[in-house]
Formats: structure tokens, sequence, C-alpha cells
């Protein structure tokens, strides 16, 4: 009699199984299969077609009822297997069956992973699996309405897509930064947000699920986040993982880490039972794709007709089937000092390409937009083979017939005509192309003379000599801009231009736009460009904590011994005793070795420990000071005498005006730092002509003083003008900042920034146009709506918390050793 | 402590392409998370001036001192370029989301 073969399990890799088992020993079992879901073995992947509309159920059977009848084997739908008996060799099921093995199978697959929330168990709060849960959302899509998609992964995606089309309003909420984190890397994970925004999906990164709410009668209402917004859902789907469904074997009592343990030949601890498909791990790995799955089923059905066999692991390559979207992933894309990337963007098509490299092999890739020679990639990846002979062209794909190298012109050739090239004197693209070709232009001081493009503050040289460069063609050699660092070609003022006239929002946006030769940047651009995304989209740019340095992240200044330094404001040089006790308490409570005042009259507190910090903002909070920003690019102190208030040689309340001017620039992002002194009269106590911006006090008003300086090089300002009232110190500061602000290239202080831009453009901008100048003024007073906000204040109060405390301490567990 | 590997947090403790402080008898360590959630331990001192790397900007593979810019290898230890000098690494893997901390990689077993 032939031997019983039992599966636990009726999906996709026991059915690769049997075909193969079937082909080579028919008749060699008698085959049983259990299977909970109440069907034939159907194509799980096909699911997101059925969803949306795209497939029926019929279309997606691999295997119908005949299957089973004609190859003899006894399928039992909707039964699960609840027990097994290994010293028996039986098994048991929920409907009171006990049936004999000789060799078992477990292929129970995954559960999806569900967040315990709470209300994560009402009615409309679904998982994505099976069909059932397909069945489920389209009725519930049938009452159109809207639909959360909790989880931006593969099967997220998918839904969020099947959902859409069916009709429902979707928004998708995904705890990472970007979509698809696991297969993707952020620039890839940009391109698809975009993707998927624009079939009219909303998509919440970063955002955390708190929990779902029902209405009255215990049915979904919406989602609610961490931070309290709620989103309306009839239907929320939850796909944020899966486990491997690894219970049954537990209950046996067979080795079980993350899935059930097999070996090479895919047996478990039990030499009679065997497990495949996504309940395995083999050598520490599991699996969540069918590739490999397949795999490991040619090798159990060798195994059960003894023929010698082995499965060696897989590498997997990742797709996601929503139709109009193409990406590609496979092998390990993390860059490493061993390792290279090259990197293709091509920003007017919405391409992302990159390889890396190990050894001249590909070991990773990611495609976006342009996905066909993923297979190929995969193939040479998987073969190990050598690339050193068509390096060169290799991210042009297979099909490579002398493709065109990588252009740091297309992202100007990109620009749509109407795209503001010169903001100075608002000239678009097809104004100067128009002009280059009517006027038949050949020089960068012609199109200078005629549309006055670039004829101001200059920085968008750069840009009009590109497109000069690409009107006329190989005739014209434009002056290369220095590159701001080894990411691009592209220089800053280039890069600033351009995040404007093409609405950039975001530091991936940034670098596919743009064409960024890496995948994340360096320790060089992205500050810089966290700097030009938040100085020119106030409100609306969200800062990158971790594109920032130390001091500016941990607001205190580090230390060579690794402590850090707190200096509170204080207006204008003005204290108080209270804020005196205050310090004073601070300094004894936290054991602060050093107090000492600093150059910036104000008092330093140094040698405070990190985890501390919180804690002594707390109490300088509480006394109402707030922090100085001893740390930032920004306005550090006004440095004021005490004036008309005291002195007998003041012309005018230099401290009160320090203090108004304090109070309104405070708070601000700029290039560099900024250090601001108003002196009551020409004897010039507070120093003034060495700040970046001076105010000296005369009798008939104020003189404006710009771009000093005292460090490694001591600069003495230039007398900007004369104005009358305080009102106008606060107008042409406010606006002087803001020009700063627009077009200084990072760390360059005010004095680097007027030497490139000449004091003529900038006398031109702030004195004599009075319309622009009170332009610059509000978009400062704009931008400092939402800048004033005490970044002490905010971490007392819990923000960032992860950069205060240590992640553990292990000092106790030592001593207990 | 029934195992060599230490569970001292999940991965989402450290946010991406930065680093979190563990605290040990022997001195503090770094503990890194790249942007491609790969996690990486070491002392939580530059070879240059004893600057403690875990401040510093996260760059691919790499960390940049915060106290004077050295770039240090997170998977060796090593400066890059013309600065010469090396951290002790410690053995760290991720199991699931949850973060190991190699217990004699820490070498603070009495003997
Ligand atoms: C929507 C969706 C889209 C996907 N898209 C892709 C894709 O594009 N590419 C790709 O490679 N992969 C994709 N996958 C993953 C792929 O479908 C799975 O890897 C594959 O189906 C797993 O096969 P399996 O046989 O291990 O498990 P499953 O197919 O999950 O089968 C397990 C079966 O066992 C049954 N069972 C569980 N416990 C018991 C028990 N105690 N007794 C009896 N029966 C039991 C279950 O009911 C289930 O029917 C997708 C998955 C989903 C859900
Ligand atoms: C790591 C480097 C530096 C640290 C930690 C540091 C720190 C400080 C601090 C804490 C103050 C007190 C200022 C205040 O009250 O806000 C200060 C003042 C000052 N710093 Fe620095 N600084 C550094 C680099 C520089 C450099 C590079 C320059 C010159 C280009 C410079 C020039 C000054 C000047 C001129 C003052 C006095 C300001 C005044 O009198 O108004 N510093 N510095
Ligand atoms: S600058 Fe003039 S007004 Fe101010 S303290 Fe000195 S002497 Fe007096
Ligand atoms: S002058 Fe030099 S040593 Fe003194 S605080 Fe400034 S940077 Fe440090
Ligand atoms: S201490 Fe790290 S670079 Fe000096």
């Amino acid at each position: 009699m032939a031997e019983r073969l039992l599966i636990v399990g009726n999906g996709m890799a026991p059915g690769r199984m049997l075909e193969n088992l079937l082909e080579k020993a028919p008749g060699r079992y008698d085959i049983t299969i259990f299977n909970a879901e109440p069907r034939v073995n159907y194509d799980r992947i096909m699911l997101s077609p059925v969803l949306s509309g795209e497939k029926s159920y019929e279309q997606i059977v691999i295997h119908g009822d005949g299957w089973y009848i004609n190859n003899g084997i006894t399928l039992h739908k909707g039964t699960k297997v609840t027990g097994i008996d290994r010293a028996a060799k039986t098994i048991t099921t929920d409907n009171g069956l006990t049936e004999s093995y000789d060799k078992l199978v477990i292929a129970t697959g995954s559960v999806p992973f569900i967040i315990p929330v709470p209300g994560h168990n009402l009615p409309g709060v679904l998982s994505y699996r099976d069909l059932d849960d397909v069945d489920a959302m389209i009725l519930a899509a049938k009452a159109r309405g809207s639909a959360v998609v909790i989880g931006g992964g593969l099967l997220g995606l998918e839904a969020a897509a099947g959902l859409s089309e069916q009709g429902m309003d979707v928004t998708v909420v995904h705890i990472m930064p970007t979509l698809m984190e696991r297969q993707l890397d952020a620039s890839a994970g940009y391109l698809l947000k975009k993707a998927i925004e624009e079939r009219g999906i909303k998509v919440l990164t970063g955002a955390n699920t708190k929990a779902i709410v029902g209405n009255g009668n215990g049915k979904v209402e919406g989602v609610e986040l961490e931070d309290g917004t709620v989103i309306p859902a009839s239907l929320v789907v939850m796909a944020v993982g899966i486990r491997p469904n690894a219970a049954l074997g537990k209950l046996a009592g067979l080795t079980v880490n993350r899935g059930i343990v097999v070996d090479d030949q895919m047996r478990t601890s039990d030499p009679d039972i065997f497990a495949l498909g996504e309940c395995v791990e083999h050598r520490g790995a599991t699996y969540g794709l069918v590739a490999p799955l397949y795999d490991m089923a040619g090798v159990l059905a060798k195994t059960l007709i003894d023929e010698p066999a082995a499965y060696n692991g897989s590498v997997t390559a990742t797709k996601l089937k929503v139709t109009g979207i193409s990406l590609f992933s496979a092998g390990d894309f993390a860059e490493a000092k061993d390792r290279e990337e090259i990197v293709l963007r091509d920003a007017a098509r919405g391409v992302y390409k990159r390889l890396v490299l190990k050894d001249n092999r590909i070991i990773g890739t990611v495609l976006y937009g342009e996905v066909e020679d993923g297979a190929w990639f995969f193939q040479l990846l998987r073969e190990n083979a050598d690339i050193a002979e068509m390096r060169e062209t290799l991210i042009f794909g297979q099909g490579f017939a002398g493709g065109t190298p990588l252009d740091p012109m297309a992202a100007v050739a990109a620009l749509p005509d109407e795209a503001e090239i010169c903001g100075c004197n608002g000239v678009c693209k097809s104004k100067i192309t128009g002009a280059i070709t009517s006027k038949g232009l050949t020089s960068l001081e012609e199109v200078r003379a005629v549309t006055k493009a670039s004829a101001s503050c200059g920085s968008c040289t750069g840009l009009v000599e590109k497109l000069i460069g690409l009107t006329l063609g190989d005739g014209y050699a434009p002056k290369a801009s220095k590159a701001a660092c080894g990411c691009t070609d592209l220089g800053h003022d280039d890069i600033r231009r351009l995040i404007v006239a093409k609405e950039l929002k975001s530091i991936p946006a940034v670098m596919q736009e743009l064409e960024w030769k890496t995948s994340c940047g360096c320790s060089k651009c992205r500050p810089a460009l966290n700097y030009y995304l938040l100085a020119t989209w106030p409100g609306e740019y969200v800062d990158d904590n971790q594109s920032r340095f130390i001091n500016e992240r941990a607001h205190a200044n580090i230390q060579k011994d690794g402590t850090y330094s707190v200096v509170p404001r204080m207006w204008g040089g003005v204290t108080s005793a209270k804020e005196l006790r205050a310090i004073a308490d601070v300094a004894d409570k936290f054991n602060i070795p050093t107090v000492k005042v600093t150059g910036g009259q104000r008092i330093d507190l140094l040698g405070v420990k990190k985890e501390d910090l919180p804690g002594v903002w707390a109490d300088l909070n509480a006394a109402g000071m707030v922090s100085g920003h001893a740390y930032a690019k920004g306005l550090r102190t006004v440095k004021t005498c005490v004036g008309t208030e005291w002195c007998r040689f003041g012309t005018q309340d230099s401290t009160g005006l320090g203090i108004k001017l304090e109070k309104f620039t405070w708070g601000s992002w700029t290039p560099h730092k900024v250090k601001l002194g108003v002196s009551g009269c020409p004897r010039n106590c507070a120093e003034a002509t060495i700040k970046d911006i001076g105010i000296i006090c005369v009798d008939s008003g104020y003189e404006f003083h710009i771009a000093g300086a005292a460090g490694l090089e001591v600069k003495q300002t230039i007398l900007l003008c004369k104005v009358e009232t305080e009102d106008d110190v606060l107008e042409y500061t406010g606006a002087l900042m803001q020009l700063y602000r627009e077009q200084a290239h990072y760390l360059d202080r005010i004095h680097k920034w007027l030497h490139r831009v000449g004091l003529d453009s900038v006398k031109q901008q702030i004195v004599e146009d009075a319309e622009r100048r009170r332009a610059l003024f509000a978009r400062f007073a704009h931008a400092q709506v939402f800048a004033q906000v005490d970044p002490w204040a905010e971490r007392v109060k819990g923000a960032f918390g992860h950069e205060f405390k240590p992640l553990a301490d292990l000092r106790l567990a030592h001593a207990a050793e | 402590m029934d195992s060599d590997w230490l569970d001292i947090g999940t991965l989402n403790d450290i946010p991406k392409r930065g680093a979190r402080v563990v605290k040990t008898a022997r001195g503090d360590i770094a503990v890194f998370r790249t942007m491609d959630d790969r996690v990486f331990a070491l002392d939580d001192k530059c070879p240059h001036k004893g600057g403690p790397l875990s401040q510093g900007i996260v760059q691919g593979d790499f960390v940049t001192c915060p106290l004077h810019n050295w770039m240090i290898s997170l998977a060796t230890g090593e400066a890059q370029g013309a600065d010469q000098g090396c951290t002790r690494t410690i053995a760290v893997r991720l199991q699931e989301d949850r973060i190991l901390l190699s217990w004699p990689g820490l070498a603070v077993k009495a003997a």
C-alpha cells in the first residue's frame, strides 16, 4: 500500500510541491490535504487584481476541483488541523477527524500582524490575506465612503489602489518616513509616493496609529493618529506585516523560532514531518514572496521521493502590482565602505535606477519608472557575474546602444517655460530662451543687458548660462559653477533657484528632481538642503533633524568632553535678579562646573550632561528664559550698550532698540550665524561695527551697518544707509536678513554673501527699492511666525525624547554579573 | 542572563540616520541605525580626541565626528581618508525589530 502523505494547508507552496511530486512519482503517495480556507488552491498574489476588478476569482484558481479528483487527492476544504500526535503519527481536526500519516507536511503560510491598538477588533477592520478579505472589501466599497489603509508596504499599497479603483476615498497611513522602506530607498520611495498620490490616494508618512474609533453601533468610524488627527473611515485595512503561522508546529513540540525551523531538505526537528512555505524558517531567514517558496517546493518534492536535493536560501526580488506603477528591487542595496553605487536619474521621465556593486558584482538594485532591465540585473546578481567589462554602460541596461551620458543640464531643460529663473527681476525661462533666439544673443552679458536676468544679485547666473547653453547647443561653453559637493554637479545658487522653480519640498524630492548622484546625500549637502528647504517653505517643510549638526539637533553646544553648554537668551544683554537666581539654582541643582559670561553679553552654563539638558531647560523656562540659540546657524545675540537710559553720551535708547531687534529676529534660521549690535553713540561700546548687522545711534537717527565679523577674519562693517526711526531699523533689519536668507550659500556669513553679490545689488534692493524692501520684510515676518518657537520648551514637553535618553543602561547589569 | 545577546531595545527607538547611547560600566557604546535599517555599535569615542560619535551625522555607513569632522566607518571603526585611528566595534544584530548587543563583545565578563 502507498505511504500516507498528509498536508496541512493548501496554499501556493504545497500546490507547487504536489505538481513536482506527481510529475516525478505519481502514485507513490496516498495524499490527503486539509485546508482551513473553504476552497481549492488559488493564486494568492493575484488577489489585488480581483480587488480592483481586473480579474475574477475563477480566473485565479490554480487547481480546480477536477485536478484533485484526477490525481486521487482527498481535499478537506474548510477543515483546520488542530493537533499533531507525533508518537501515534496522527493529526486531529476542528471537525473531529483523526487521520494517520507516514509523512506530514506543514504549509500553514502566515498570519497578518494586527497592531493591538484600541478598536482593532471592531467590525469593519480587515486584514489582507485571503479571498474572504477581498470579498469583504469589495462589499464595503459598494457603499463608497472612505477607507484607511494602515501600512504603506507592498500589500497596503495594493489594497489602497484596489479600493480606490472600487470608488473609495482612500488614505494610506504609514509609520515610516518613506513608503515600502524595506524594499526601496528614499529616492524611489519619493517617486512612489508621488505616483500613488496622483491616483487620488492620500498618503500620510511618519504617521503613527493610536486607535481605531468606533461609533455608537460599534462600527468603525475612523482612525486616530498619535498627533490627535482623526481620519474618517468606514473601512480600515491593516496591512502592517505578516508573521509565519508556526502555531501548529509549536503545539506539536517542533523546534520553532520565528517560523518552524527546517534543514536544507525542508525537514523539521521530527524526521517524518516537513514544513514548507511562509511558515518556515530556514537558516534564520523567513520569506514572504512566492519565488523562494517555489524553490523550497522543488526541494521537498525530491526529498519525499528520496532524491538528493538541498535548499540554499533565496535572494528575492520585489515588484508592485499596481497598474501604471513600475518598480523593482532586489538584493542588498545598503551603502557601505566596500561598495560602490551607480545612480541614474531622469527627472523629466520620473526614472530612478540604482545599482549597488561590490568587487565588480551587482549585489542589489532599485529601479523605478523603468524596470525592463530588472530581470537582467537580478540574473547578473544571482549569477554573481563580473560586470567590470560593461561597467560604464551597465546602468543603461541590456539593450544599451550608445545611450547618453548623465547630463547636468537635464534639470534645467525640464523646467516649464513659465518657471521663474531670475527672482530679482522676475524673468521666466521662455523670456530668456525667446530673447536668445529672436535677438541672436550669444553671451551672458548680452542676455543680462536684454532681459535683466541675473543682472541683480547674480545668484541665477548658473541657470542662465545653462539656458544659453541649451538654446545655442555646443556653440556655448558656460563657466562651470562650483558644485555644492560630490553628490551633485549643481552649485548652491542653482540648487536654491531650482528648489523654488520646481517647488521641491523635501530632501528626497530635491535629490530626485535635481538628479543627485548619490542615493542619500552626504554631511555637506544634507544640512544645506535642510536649510534651503526650511528657508524657502516656512510652515510647510518638515525639518529633517537627522540632517542637522549635533548642536542644532540637541539645541546646546557640544564641548570637547562630550558635555554640553547651555546659554539662555538675555534680551539685549539685560538680565534681572530673578533670572540670575534661577541660573544660580540650576547650576547648583545639576552640579554645573563652570558658569561664564560670554562674548555675547549673556551667561553660559558649561559642562552639562546631555541627559540633564531637558531638566536644566525646564527650570530656566520656568523662570521665563528661552534658548539663546548660541549653537545655531541663526540669530545669536544682540549686543547693546546702555545708551540714553544711563550714559551721558547716549543719543538714542540703544538698549531698548536692541531688545526690540532681538525679540523680532530670534528663532530665525539663517545660512550661518548672525550677530547684531546696537551702540548708543559713535563711541561704539557695543562693538557694533564688527557685527553682521550693527546699528550706531546718532542724534538724527540710526546708521545701518552691515557685513562685519570678528573671527578668524576680522571685518569692519560697511555703512549701508542711515534711517530715521526705530521702526525703520526693524524694517531694514528684517529685509536684509531675508535677502541673506534667500540668496546666500549655506555656511556663508553676511560679509561673504555681500562680497559675492556686490554692495550695489544689496543697496538697490534694500535701500532704493522700497517696495522690494517691504516685500522682503513681509516674507521675513511670515517665516518668523513658524520659527519663533522655543526649542527648549518643545523638548521639555517630550519632543525628540530619544535624543536625550540613553537607549539602555547596562551599568547595573554589569555590576550584577 | 542566559544568552550572549542582550536585548537593548527596538529598531524604532533609534531614528534612521541616527544613533543612541548604551551606558555600560566600561563606558558609553554608540548604537547606530542607517537609512536602510542596519545597526552598528562602536565605542562612543572618536579615535582622534575622544569625541562622542553618537552625536555625529550618519551618512551611508559612516559617521562624521561632531568635534573635528573625522569620518569613521561604522562597520570597522576605522577613520577614513588621511586620518589614522580606529575605534572598537561591538557585535550587534537585529532579531525582527529587537536590537541585540553582544555580551561577550562588551568584554566585561569576569575571567
Ligand atoms: C494580497 C497579496 C498579494 C501578494 N502579492 C505577491 C506578489 O506580488 N509576489 C509574491 O511573490 N508574493 C506575493 N504575495 C505573497 C504570496 O501570496 C505568499 O508568499 C504565498 O501565497 C505563500 O504560500 P504558502 O503556501 O506558504 O501559504 P498560503 O498561501 O498562505 O497558504 C496557507 C494556507 O494554509 C491554511 N491553513 C493555515 N493553518 C491551517 C491549519 N491549522 N489547518 C489547515 N489549514 C491551515 C490557510 O488557510 C491557507 O489557505 C502576496 C500575498 C498577498 C496576501
Ligand atoms: C566650535 C566652534 C565655536 C564655539 C563652540 C563657539 C562658541 C561661542 C559661544 C558659546 C559664544 C558666546 C556667544 C553667545 O553668547 O551666544 C561665542 C562668542 C563669540 N564667538 Fe564663537 N564659537 C565657535 C566658533 C567661532 C568662530 C569660528 C568664530 C569666528 C568666525 C567665533 C567668533 C565669536 C565671537 C566674535 C564671539 C563674541 C561675540 C560677541 O562679542 O558678540 N566663534 N562663541
Ligand atoms: S556707545 Fe556711546 S552711548 Fe553707548 S555706552 Fe558707549 S558711549 Fe555710551
Ligand atoms: S576662541 Fe577658540 S578656543 Fe576659545 S571658545 Fe572660540 S573656538 Fe574655542
Ligand atoms: S575627536 Fe573626533 S574628530 Fe576630533
